[in-house]
């Protein structure tokens, strides 16, 4: 079972309903892309065939030797391409399929995203209330938080704190657990008793955003002056 | 009538170290709590060099952010150039032309060994030799003539751009980089290592002292050669390639026991492995174009990415958020020193001044980049 397959399993028992449904959503998403590559193979050979009988005559009749030769020879035993089963999903062997990303805003719950536009491998959306248990489940696994980021969405009328978290073991995953709090009150519950890091990147973000994480020993300016009662990150902060 | 001082033997004092002191390189302040020689309480004070760059980067556009990042980690300033870059590049879905990424490790790597050449003098002075700080400095002097030359800096290098770099490297940069590998080379066993490296009070300055666990490194996120000296084989260029550090050959210095003299030993071993690199990426080097067609403006989808390279001092991240705009919506830089120095303070426990100002050193600290 790969890393990223069971991270995602980890992170799932904070989501029951979407652990009910998410092996029967994995099995069809997998079995859909199956489908798409078939499709896409069909069509380079389709246009394969067409770009040959496009060739000069010279090499059409080559092909056409060669394809002669291909019937005599494998009379027995057809083209190795034919024979082959179609193939099924096995979720031992196949990597876990990418989580179709909703249009909108989205819902609480795991999504197994692409790292190469996004950077991590699975993102996670959850409640205030989830947070610490995010992440006493991913420091079981044996991931290191690296770092926690605070968003201003004054459209919305919400903040957003991001939470990075990587391995260093060797094995290659990086997980983003995300929450949305109202902006008027803004409160998160601290982690820092979890991760001892978590201590300065959460003061940090309390300093810059106003964002009061419930339970932090010291939640003093770090970066700021120790009497700063502004916090410069937000959007509509003038100095 | 005057009050005879109270002096009981187990009382502690608060002595304040910084922000001005030679051995904290920079405006770091820590206040110490103090049982005579020993340290009760570590508490790092920062902010003394505080610019707000996060939000100079929402102020303006992607690229009018790039001066900014050389001036975080001033002395591996080309790594937090590519680390910003390349964020960006991940959210536009820019390709970068292979040569361009082959010029980008080339200049990296060196600007990599000029940083630890800077810490190695740096180190060695605050533990109290003088001349090896001549030594590392007149190296290191050869790199920024180097890349000064393509450049156009000698210390805050801004030579990357979205989808390339800012212009090509020519015979005479190529010539004189292989040079500088020889000479480094030789110079490496018998000016660092046998008068540095074998010597007894340096020997026993850094030998079991300031352990860090790698259950330490785990919880506060300590990365770099921090993480490599507690024996944890973990380096961005490997386990999350980027850039063609794929293609090129080189090993990860790795020390198990977690001391000061590990972490030393780290980046000693990454200057060899660094000129490995180089070595071939020079050797390896194609022709064509060194920068990709990328609109003048650039404006992402919306959306957020992370990115994280490999800096000296560990892993630098760019959180970029992005809503369509042509100013980034946040950029939160996750730097490496920030959270190595974190574990100072749990670490420093229990140790002798004199010690914890060495392990310290060991560290590798830039206050710009844990200030931002």
């Amino acid at each position: 079972m790969n890393i990223i397959r069971q991270t995602k399993w980890t992170l799932l028992e904070l989501f029951p309903e979407q652990k009910e449904t998410e092996a029967a959503a994995e099995e069809t998403a997998w079995n859909n892309a199956l489908a798409a590559e078939a499709e896409a193979r069909a069509e380079a050979a389709a246009k394969d065939k067409e770009s040959v009988e496009g060739e000069t005559p010279l090499d059409q009749i080559e092909a056409e030797m060669s394809s002669i030769d291909l019937i005599e020879k494998g009379k027995a035993d057809s083209s190795p391409e034919q024979t082959e089963p179609p193939p099924v999903y096995d979720p031992e062997t196949h990597d876990v399929p990418f989580s179709e990303i909703p249009e909108g805003p989205r819902a609480d719950g795991v999504l197994v995203v692409k790292y190469a536009s996004r950077g991590v491998h699975i993102d996670v959306q959850c409640s205030p209330e989830q947070v610490v248990e995010s992440a006493r489940l991913l420091d079981q696994a044996g991931f290191c938080l690296e770092s926690i980021s605070g968003v201003d969405w004054i459209k919305e009328e919400q903040m957003e704190v991001v939470y990075d978290y990587n391995r260093t073991d060797g094995q290659f995953c990086r997980v983003a657990v995300r929450v949305r709090i109202p902006r008027a009150e803004p409160l998160v519950p601290t982690v820092s008793d979890i991760y001892a890091g978590a201590n300065w990147h959460e003061r940090e973000t309390h300093e810059f955003f106003g964002i009061k994480f419930e339970g932090h020993p010291c939640l003093e300016p770090l970066l700021l002056p120790e009497d700063a009662d502004f916090h410069p990150l937000l959007k509509d902060f003038t100095p | 009538m005057t009050v005879p001082i109270q002096c009981t033997p187990d009382e502690t004092f608060v002595l304040n170290l910084g922000p001005q002191h030679p051995a904290t390189h920079g405006v770091l302040r820590v206040k110490l709590t103090m049982d005579g020689e020993y340290v009760v309480k570590a508490e790092p004070v920062l902010g003394y060099i505080h610019r707000m760059h996060e939000k100079m980067a929402e102020s303006g556009t992607f690229a009018q952010f790039m001066p900014n990042t050389p001036r975080m980690d001033y002395l591996s300033a080309l790594s937090y150039n590519q680390g910003y870059v390349m964020a960006v590049e991940r959210a536009a879905g820019i390709e970068v032309p292979e040569r361009a990424e082959y010029i980008r490790t080339i200049t990296v790597e060196l600007n990599r060994i000029s940083s630890h050449l800077l810490w190695f003098g740096a180190f060695v002075l605050d533990l109290g030799g003088f001349t090896p700080l001549l030594y590392a400095f007149d190296d290191r002097e050869k790199i920024l003539d180097l890349l000064e030359r393509i450049t156009g800096s000698r210390l805050t290098y801004c030579y990357y751009r979205f989808g390339g770099v800012y212009n090509d490297i020519d015979d005479e940069f190529i010539a004189g980089t292989r040079e500088f590998i020889k000479r480094l080379r030789s110079r490496l066993p018998s000016m660092y290592h046998d008068l540095v490296t074998g010597n007894i009070i340096l020997i026993k300055r850094l030998r079991d002292i300031g352990f860090v666990t790698q259950e330490t490194c785990r919880k506060y996120g300590a990365t770099g050669p921090v993480l490599r000296g507690s024996g944890v084989q973990y380096d961005v260029r490997k386990n999350e390639p980027y850039s063609v550090y794929p293609e090129l050959d080189f090993d990860i210095p790795c020390y198990p026991e977690g001391d000061s003299m590990a972490r030393y030993m780290v980046r000693m071993d990454e200057i060899t492995q660094s000129l490995r690199i180089i070595e071939q990426a020079l050797d390896k080097l194609p022709e064509g174009p060194v920068n990709a067609k990328v609109p003048k403006v650039l404006k992402p989808g919306a959306g957020d990415c992370y990115c994280a390279v490999e800096a000296a001092r560990g892993t630098f991240g760019c959180r970029l958020v992005c809503d369509g705009g042509k100013n980034p919506y946040r950029l939160k830089l996750r730097s490496p020193t920030f959270s190595n120095l974190s574990l100072f303070g749990e670490v420093a426990e229990g140790m002798i001044l004199a010690d914890a100002l060495a392990f310290m050193g060991s560290l590798d600290l830039v206050i710009p980049c844990i200030d931002r």
